[in-house]
């Protein structure tokens, strides 16, 4: 069988505040939807490696939350909530991810974003797609300087290779 | 021989000029740590010293580099030199989605293994099924 292994698209919807995200798994929905929605799955990728993800605690249902870090390569901890506002097993799921303290408060100057994760039946298995939405279009520069510490540490050797 | 003398220093000052780019700049790991460092606050000279254990010296150079090639802008509080990151520079470098990009890359590489991993463990199941049934 040729191997048909996901390509990632990532695309910004500047003037609706908006990134895409979509990609194909070669599996199941069913078994999709449970990798994206218990979090002992998700403590297994969630996290780029070298980091790490750990649940604090989860709660899969309207109104529930999952509180987790990320454990960087030296220490460092950052920690997230995700709100889950409406569930539809095996269809969607659409909550609100914030960057929190270690209880679980929000930290109020990190912007919130708004998900929609949805699953689709694709020609190979299961089609994911995620829009993240922000209030502010400065929202997404944040996250982005945010993210950057982590896409870096792991980029460092791809980066090494092109840069030298 | 003293104006081959002037014309060679101005050369290396002209090759000195050119060569602080931004991709020169991250062209190494300890100032990219730098960098990933200073998105999330400003900082002195000596908090860098601190973080990264190494002398005043080596981080004065890449604080110069990071600087000279327009990712740092300094800021004077009295004796204090504060630093902070210039995010349009970095983003000569990046497209800003980049970094995202290749987190979410990673992401979905390990969640693949891990659908393989389970796939592989049911079509062992079956397997096992099948050849009990066989018997």
């Amino acid at each position: 069988m040729i191997s048909t292994s996901g390509k990632t698209i990532l695309s910004k919807d500047l003037e609706n505040k908006r990134l895409l995200i979509q990609r194909d798994f070669k599996a199941p929905i069913e078994t999709v939807w449970k990798h994206w929605t218990s979090s002992d799955l998700l403590d297994l990728w969630w996290a780029p490696k070298p980091w790490k993800a750990n649940t604090i605690s989860h709660v899969f249902k309207e109104g529930g939350k999952w509180i987790y870090f990320m454990e960087g390569p030296n220490g460092e901890k950052h920690y997230a909530l995700f709100e889950y506002h409406e569930i539809a097993p095996n269809n969607f799921f659409i909550g609100q991810d914030s960057f929190c303290d270690e209880d679980g408060n929000l930290i109020s100057i990190a912007p919130s974003m708004h998900w929609n994760v949805s699953f689709k039946s694709a020609e190979f298995g299961t089609r994911v797609e995620v829009v993240i939405s922000f209030q502010h279009e400065s929202d997404i520069e944040k996250i982005i300087e945010m993210g950057f510490e982590t896409g870096f540490a792991m980029a460092h050797d791809n980066l090494d290779e092109i840069l030298i | 021989m003293n104006s081959t003398w002037l014309h060679e220093k101005k050369n290396r000052k002209h090759m000195i000029e050119t060569r602080r780019d931004v991709f020169q700049a991250i062209a190494d790991p300890v100032r990219r740590e730098i960098i990933g460092i200073m998105v999330h606050q400003e900082l002195t000279p000596g908090d860098v010293a601190e973080q990264f254990n190494l002398s005043r010296q080596a981080v004065s150079k890449h604080i110069q580099i990071l600087t000279e090639c327009g990712l740092l802008k300094v800021q004077i509080h009295g004796r204090n030199y504060f630093y902070s990151i210039q995010p349009e520079k970095l983003s000569e470098v990046y497209d800003w989605l980049d970094p995202l990009k290749d987190i979410w890359e990673a992401r979905f590489s390990q969640l693949d293994q891990l659908l393989k991993k389970e796939k592989d463990k049911k079509q062992k199941t079956i397997l096992k099924i099948n050849s009990t049934k066989k018997l």
